[in-house]
């Protein structure tokens, strides 16, 4: 932030706009509390969890992320190009970003889909209570990220796509977090 | 005082302090009630006596606001109010809407009645027509305001405190709202309540705090404006949600207990970050100014907001610690340190800073006042300290122990025997606040020791 710093060294500057990471920090601080709420409501039922973790779909979960993975790939390509001065290929790879985004979304869907033909709301059980919130919250960012990425495709100056990948990069990390504690843990 | 409109902030603090006093009595009046209950049982009774106590330190602190704002405004925007006199008429409606109040609820003349009688909901008991009264001028005042803001200079202290009084007046619009299902009515009530002082409140402290620091200190408004950016967003991202820590037990599903403990355990940051700016500021600070009363009430309100907002709440914020404390007196002792640490001491830093320049007594180091401050603030916290323990031995021998209520109240008298006596002190030191800000004409004491003291 210093002005001795010169545009291209990045070192010991935070890519994106102060207020982006603040962001970032105190959503990191929320996903962190619900995770570690999970895990010590859990630590009391162990049996009761992983018996709820079973009506869980861990395939849509595993290929969910590689979906949102690929997304935080091309959203950082996109920034890339954009650096380098391709608008156009910028443009194209927040469009896939988001697409992918949506991908997410529709298997998300799916998911709560199964869960309510099974019968299974959020007070069936405490581990549905996390299940729905965490990933509920989660799925809310990526509506959220996708209007954003569309959003600094229209306005691309580098900075804000800057802003908007950092945001896309914290949605990605958090899923990386859910996926193995609420789906996988055994 | 550069601007002639920013007069209109005195005659603003004026009647504010008069309902000052009014809630300091009152509440001293409801201390003595707790020691002896029969006390003016039949004239005033217990409910309405808390009632002018809260509802006249509501009235007061907004009053304190709109005046702070139309004070501040014109220095930020440089240019004048956009119009003075609707500025006068809208205190108008506002002082003449409180005396309904007042009269309605001491006398209850109107009983029943849906436009003239009191509403029965905490807080929101006014009658209709008051409400209404209270929306037009809130209007009134959102015109005048934004009219000069608009077109003049645009700061973030402006930008801010114009979110925080929108937000003010449009989360009241709930009031207006009530259901006949009580969970529903509880939902909406804590839209207004919550909203207010964990949300749009202190967008409003947050941005007088700024102009204060910046007035005080002479940093640089670069520095004060990021951190108040910083400030309002962690504000707004922890209080919003954090309403769910009032929808544990009203009836609301299950997953609220998880809302609302995750997100209003973070509500502490942005207090914490307030007083870690208002302490920075004067560390890095070249300007020394005279008012140091002033300067006394600013750090005095971010440190004891930090405490009585941000430590006190987290206290039994939690679903797991709340499910025992749910409204015993550490509810109490953690409302009266939140309200007097952000909102009252924040109102009589302005009013602190202001006075000496609306009525040219500058420069005015205002030891009195500084003596009231320690008054107050010393009182209000013997009285967060007896009512924090009062309330512990409250939680144990009636949630955990299953007495009876009234057999508890007997067990904790001698708390509210010192409560009392800690409200006297925190009376005293109002009376002498209001003496020092009308009465002295001058009053400089020098830091040279040579020079005798005036």
């Amino acid at each position: 932030m210093d002005a001795e710093v010169s545009p291209t060294d990045t070192t010991g500057t935070l890519p994106g706009d102060l207020m982006i990471w603040v962001l970032i920090v105190s959503e990191l601080l929320v996903f962190g509390a619900a995770l570690g709420a999970f895990l010590a409501v859990r630590a009391g039922d162990v049996g009761g969890f992983l018996e709820a973790q079973d009506h869980l779909d861990r395939t849509a979960g595993a290929l969910n992320t590689i979906v949102l993975l690929t997304s935080g790939l091309a959203a950082a390509l996109a920034l890339r190009a954009r650096e380098a001065g391709l608008r156009g290929r910028a443009r194209l790879g927040l469009g896939v970003a988001a697409l992918l985004g949506v991908v997410f979304l529709w298997v998300k869907a799916l998911e709560y889909s199964a869960k309510a033909a099974e019968g299974i709301g959020t007070d069936t059980h405490p581990f549905f209570t996390f299940y729905y919130l965490v990933t509920g919250f989660h799925a809310a960012h990526v509506v959220a990220g996708i209007v954003v990425l569309g959003l600094v495709a229209w306005r691309d100056s580098v900075a804000n796509i800057e802003n908007a990948t950092a945001f896309w990069h914290m949605v990605d990390l958090v899923w990386v977090l859910i996926f193995p504690v609420i789906y996988l843990l055994r | 005082m550069k601007y002639q409109t920013q007069k209109i902030a005195q005659l603003y603090f004026t009647v504010a302090l008069a309902l000052f006093a009014i809630q300091v009595l009152g509440g001293l009046l409801a201390g003595w009630i707790y020691v002896a209950p029969n006390t003016l049982s039949e004239i005033l009774p217990f409910n309405i006596v808390r009632m002018l106590h809260t509802n006249s330190l509501i009235v007061w602190l907004i009053l304190g606001f709109m005046g702070a704002a139309y004070f501040l405004l014109p220095e930020e925007a440089e240019r004048e109010i956009h119009s003075p006199m609707l500025a006068y008429v809208q205190l108008a409606i506002l002082v003449f809407g409180t005396l309904g109040v007042v009269v309605t609820y001491v006398f209850n003349l109107f009983e029943g009645n849906w436009l003239l009688g009191k509403e029965g909901r905490e807080f929101l008991e006014q009658p209709l027509w008051v409400k209404i009264g209270i929306v037009v001028a809130a209007l009134i005042f959102l015109y005048n305001v934004t009219m000069t803001v608009l077109q003049g200079r645009k700061t973030a202290i402006t930008n801010v405190l114009l979110l925080g009084l929108w937000g003010l007046a449009l989360l009241f619009l709930f009031a207006f709202y009530n259901p006949e299902n009580l969970g529903l009515d509880k939902m909406y009530w804590w839209y207004v309540v919550h909203l207010w002082v964990e949300g749009v409140w202190e967008l409003i402290m947050a941005s007088i705090l700024a102009y204060l620091m910046l007035k005080l200190t002479g940093v640089d408004r670069e520095i004060v404006e990021k951190w108040l950016y910083v400030i309002v967003a962690t504000a707004l991202f922890s209080g919003i949600l954090g309403t769910g820590h009032h929808y544990y037990w009203i009836g609301t599903p299950g997953y609220w207990q998880w809302i609302g403990s995750i997100f209003s355990s973070l509500e502490v940051i942005p207090f914490f970050g307030m007083m870690a700016f208002a302490f920075v500021m004067v560390w890095k600070g070249r300007r020394d100014h005279p008012n140091k009363a002033a300067l006394l009430w600013s750090l005095g309100c971010a440190t004891l907001a930090f405490f009585g907002a941000g430590v006190w709440g987290f206290l039994h914020t939690l679903h797991g610690v709340n499910y025992y404390t749910h409204g015993t007196q550490i509810t109490a002792a953690h409302g009266h340190l939140a309200f007097f640490g952000a909102y009252v001491a924040l109102n009589l830093a302005i009013f602190t800073y202001a006075f000496p320049i609306l009525k040219n007594r500058d420069p005015y180091n205002q030891v009195l006042n500084m003596a009231s401050f320690w008054l107050m603030a010393g009182g209000m916290c013997f009285m967060t300290f007896v009512l924090t323990f009062a309330g512990t031995v409250q939680t144990h021998l009636q949630r955990v122990m299953g007495e009876g209520f009234m057999d508890t109240q007997d067990q904790i008298e001698i708390f509210y025997l010192m409560r009392f006596g800690a409200g006297l002190a925190v009376v005293i030191g109002a009376l002498v606040f209001i003496y020092a800000i009308f009465v002295p004409r001058r009053e400089v004491i020098s830091t040279d020791a040579t020079v005798p003291a005036e």
